[in-house]
């Protein structure tokens, strides 16, 4: 045993270096968290609309794969992320739906006029406790939900052209496949 | 052109720095004179080069020079000079250069003071001190360069964070790289040791002083830390078990286990891989520390921005110095085998019980700090390792440590009496447990924890006290007899005193906060808070403009037994140009209680959030910390280790008797 | 010794635990309160909810103040942030089999630390003991004895 329990404190640190270098190397960003509803029921909510009537209930999308967006008119990122939601709604038809979250419904309707609205239904979510029902962490973020009303995926941040090529429009394909 | 000449000394300070890292080594080996006087030489010029490379950076800062890009980030022409200074290691880049700076000092001050050293070891220790900063300085050139340029130049700068405007936060990083850099001189004379094959009394005592001066800067630069902490972030929280804050702990326990580790090795001659091993081990962590800080592995409010690339270079440059002298520890330490044997009880005992729970402390906050990334490495869940962690495993290992911490004095080497030695301490837990029943007489068994720590401060203050009545016979020997005996006692055995008092205090201090008073109430002008007998009362909040923000400032007056005692004026600033709220908390410092006030939002007419606290004794714990470094500061005027004494008087001075 | 200081601090427009949070049962109040000092604040770098001052952490302190007045005990009240934001959320990672490690490392660490120490110094003890004397010596030394005794 003598000699070689000298070669311990080496086998420790080579242990510590491998699990950084994977860490380094895995290009994970620490500050990325998984939503704890990943393949769970999206919460049950029932959300008023934006004052022209309408709303969105969890209920009310079973049946097809749908794209949930959280927003907001104060949210600088969600503005940049909007032209892709456009894109995504029109020429892609995706089924996207909005929930305005911790926003006037005034604030949002002028936001929704002035970039234009994706959105097959708006929920308007004033004291964000739909969002913390989704896990939410800030805004913009957006869900992917299968036909059986599962979670698949969460996309935190604004989404970009490569993300959406990449991830999140072959996903909803996926999805929309019988 | 003075940014270039920067540029170009710290090129040259790498050129120095290889030729330092090798030929003293190769002169050790095949014993060439010269060639080992070549690390002293190269070690000084080293260091005239990089402070002329800082000098040049620092120079760009004052004069607000911003055709240089680390400038442009970082300052702002309308920033007051010290911040504009403070400014210069306030970002990643410069504050390498600072790293690398104090670390061409400490090879500078072995050049200079270490003339009592062999040379073949001073020689080595050089080397490897060269090699250590050659790998440093090869960072900054190739991935951290301040001395870039910004062309076309902007009008200003960036850089006018309110938050980073500030003197405690100003003076937090020198003395905490003082404390990581300062260890890499243990580690060198560590690795030069086994390189020799030589561990003996005499390295001890030669790299003693050294691992005393790192310990001490550190312990300062954590405590400006947390009281950096405490009086910025608005509700008196003043310690969070942040990954950064774990990594600056790392190499204090470390250290603290080392510094007392030495002490075995030198006067028994034992233990010696064990210390070795530590010496490594203390720089090693500090490596750690920054390679966590810069590489963006673990987020946390002090990480610099993040950059891959820099987190590759730092990993290499972790497995070429730790696994490099992890190796060399493997193969060489069995060598090293020991003298003295001694009892499970004895003065060595108590140092080795030490060492377990410091290096076991250790262990466990490494843990706890690296474990989320570990679990996430391996594609496992999301966990969050806390302060709840960290109090339920850290506090329990610390608290024997602490109770044995003045018990150990009091054993003889070799062979000590247990019993003896306990009942000399007869006094010490009669403190003890009168502060224990007064505690609980006075505060119930609700804060029965915060007691008992009291009790434990107490404990140890008296415990000191008692070990250096017993040291000069105190009411054993006529008082005359007492006072020569304390003149007589080397400066080393005051400064162990002392630190270990200031330990005393700290711990005080953090048990005192259980018994903090709090209030959070919305008031209007003339509204009043009632708060630990004292009588807060809101006069008016007025609108006072600044150079650069406009700020809310709530004037309360201070009551004591209907008396105005003091005015405190908390202000909420806005920053115009960048949209951002600070609060500056008012703080009404004193050594029985800290009155802390903050300002929230609020009108006139709704009336305005304030948040009073009462803070029993919470200035000891920074007090502790300040008299626990002065100890080892005292120690290190010890005369037996005065580093500089010629070699001749040094082998005549035998290792004193106590 | 009085030190009058002015100094800076950070602050988002929200403020942490307003007074208009807090209920009015102090029993309960303070449930809330430890509890969301054991709650993490996920938008937050390494921040309570009790010290936050973010949006999100005051959404979540009112949140947990609701769950504890309709009645929820501790863990259901936790429960619910949990089965929302994950084990990310707890301050004090949950006792299970990939934190085993993490919980029961110290205490090994002091076993295997404690054991191995032990056994060095032993194993340093035991080389170097008294050898014992064959019966020619014991005799040579009996001998020597004797002859001390009558020099006396």
């Amino acid at each position: 045993m003598g000699r070689w329990v000298y070669f311990v404190p080496l086998a420790l640190f080579a242990a510590l270096a491998g699990y950084f270098g994977v860490a380094l190397f895995s290009g994970r960003d620490p500050r990325e968290l998984p939503s704890a509803l990943i393949d769970r029921p999206m919460p049950a909510f029932v959300l008023p609309g934006l004052g022209d009537g309408g709303g969105v209930t969890a209920a009310g999308l079973r049946g097809g794969v749908v794209v949930v967006n959280f927003f907001a008119s104060w949210c600088a990122p969600c503005r940049v992320e909007h032209p892709l939601l456009l894109r995504l709604a029109r020429q892609e038809r995706v089924h996207v739906v909005g929930i305005a979250y911790k926003d006037r419904p005034e604030d949002s309707r002028r936001f929704l006029a002035e970039l234009g609205d994706p959105y097959r239904g708006v929920g308007v979510d004033r004291d964000g406790r739909v969002g913390i029902d989704f896990g939410l962490y800030g805004v913009p973020e957006t869900y992917v939900v299968d036909r059986a009303g599962h979670i698949r995926k969460r996309f935190v941040g604004a989404l970009t052209p490569l993300v959406v090529e990449r991830e999140l429009l072959p996903l909803v394909r996926a999805l929309e496949r019988p | 052109m003075i940014i270039e000449l920067g540029h170009f000394a710290l090129a040259l300070a790498l050129f120095l720095a290889l030729i330092q890292a090798v030929v003293p080594m190769a002169g050790a080996s095949r014993r060439l004179v010269g060639w080992m006087e070549v690390g002293r030489s190269a070690a000084l010029g080293q260091f005239a080069l990089v402070a002329l490379s800082f000098a040049a950076l620092t120079h760009a800062y004052v004069t607000s020079d911003f055709s240089v890009a680390n400038v442009v980030q970082n300052s702002h022409s309308a920033k007051p000079l010290l911040y504009k200074i403070s400014g210069v290691w306030g970002n990643h880049e410069g504050s390498m250069l600072l790293w690398v700076l104090i670390l061409a000092l400490c090879g500078a001050a072995v050049a200079v003071f270490g003339d009592n050293l062999p040379r073949e070891l001073r020689a080595r220790v050089l080397s490897v001190q060269g090699m250590v900063a050659s790998g440093f300085l090869l960072f900054i050139l190739a991935t951290s360069n301040p001395f870039e340029r910004m062309i076309p130049t902007p009008g200003d700068g960036n850089g006018l964070n309110p938050v980073l405007q500030d003197p405690g936060l100003a003076f937090h990083p020198p003395f905490l790289y003082l404390g990581y850099v300062g260890s890499s001189v243990a580690f060198a004379f560590a690795v030069a040791a086994l390189i020799e094959g030589r561990v003996d009394a005499a390295w001890a005592r030669w790299v003693r002083p050294w691992a005393l001066v790192s310990w001490c800067a550190l312990t300062v630069g954590i405590a400006l830390g947390s009281w950096w902490a405490y009086y910025t972030l608005g509700w008196g929280g003043w310690w969070f078990w942040d990954p950064v804050e774990n990594a600056s702990l790392l190499p204090w326990l470390s250290g603290t286990a080392l510094i007392h580790s030495a002490i075995v090795v030198e006067r028994r001659d034992t233990m010696k891989s064990w210390t070795i091993l530590l010496a490594l081990l203390t720089f090693s962590l500090a490596l750690v520390g920054t390679f966590l800080v810069r590489s963006g592995v673990l987020s946390s409010v002090h990480a610099f921005a993040v950059d891959p690339e820099r987190g590759v270079f730092i990993l290499g440059l972790l497995v070429l110095a730790i696994g490099g002298s992890l190796v060399l520890y493997a193969v060489r330490a069995p060598a090293l085998q020991g003298g003295g044997l001694f009892a499970p009880i004895s003065r060595e005992g108590a140092l080795v019980f030490n060492n377990l729970l410091l290096a076991t402390a250790t262990a466990t906050v490494l843990l706890g700090t690296l474990y989320p990334l570990f679990l996430d490495a391996v594609g496992g869940a999301k966990i969050s390792v806390g302060p709840p962690f960290f109090n339920g495993t850290f506090l329990p290992l610390m608290v024997p440590l602490l109770m044995a911490m003045v018990v150990g004095p009091l054993l003889a080497w070799k062979r000590g009496d247990l019993l003896a030695a306990l009942q000399r301490l007869w006094v010490a837990f009669g403190c003890a447990l009168a502060v224990v029943l007064g505690g609980l007489w006075w505060a119930g068994f609700g804060p029965v924890l915060a007691v008992l720590g009291l009790g434990l401060a107490a404990w140890i203050a008296a415990g000191v006290l008692s070990e250096w009545g017993e040291r000069v016979r105190l009411f054993r020997v006529p008082l005359r007899d007492s006072w020569r005996r304390a003149a007589g006692l080397p400066r080393a055995a005051y400064g162990m005193s002392a630190a270990h008092f200031g330990m005393a205090v700290m711990v005080a201090g953090i048990a005192g906060q259980a018994f903090e008073q709090e209030r959070i109430e919305s008031l209007r002008a003339g509204d009043r808070i009632a708060l630990a007998g004292y009588e807060l009362v809101l006069r008016e909040v007025r609108r006072v403009p600044g150079p650069n923000f406009i700020a809310d400032e709530a004037e309360v007056e201070v009551r004591r037994g209907g008396v105005v005692v003091d005015v405190m004026r908390p202000q909420r600033r806005l920053f115009t140009v960048q949209g951002q709220t600070t609060s500056l908390t008012a703080i009404r410092t004193g050594l029985a209680a800290d009155l802390y006030l903050a300002l929230g939002e609020g009108d006139p007419a709704s009336g305005w959030t304030i948040r009073a606290y009462h803070k029993p004794i919470v200035s000891w714990i920074w007090l502790g910390a300040l008299v626990m470094a002065l100890g080892g500061v005292v120690s290190l005027t010890d005369r037996r280790w005065r580093v500089g004494v010629a070699a001749r008087r040094a082998a005549a001075v035998p290792a004193a008797a106590e | 010794m009085r030190v009058f200081l002015l100094l800076f601090v950070l602050m988002a427009p929200a403020w942490a635990v307003l007074p208009d949070e807090r209920l009015g049962d102090p029993a309960l109040e303070a449930r809330a309160r430890a509890l969301s000092r054991e709650l993490r604040c996920v938008v937050c770098q390494n921040e309570s909810v009790d010290d936050s001052a973010a949006p999100l952490a005051r959404d979540i302190r009112v949140l947990l103040r609701e769950r504890l007045a309709a009645g929820d005990d501790d863990r259901a009240a936790m429960g619910f942030l949990v089965a929302r934001y994950g084990d990310f959320v707890l301050l004090r990672p949950p006792v299970r089999a990939d934190t085993w490690v993490l919980w029961f490392g110290p205490f090994a660490v002091l076993l295997v630390g404690g054991v191995v120490t032990v056994l060095a110094l032993r194993r340093r003890a035991g080389g170097v003991g008294p050898q014992k004397l064959s019966a020619e010596e014991e005799v040579r030394l009996a001998a020597l004895l004797r002859d001390e005794e009558g020099r006396r």
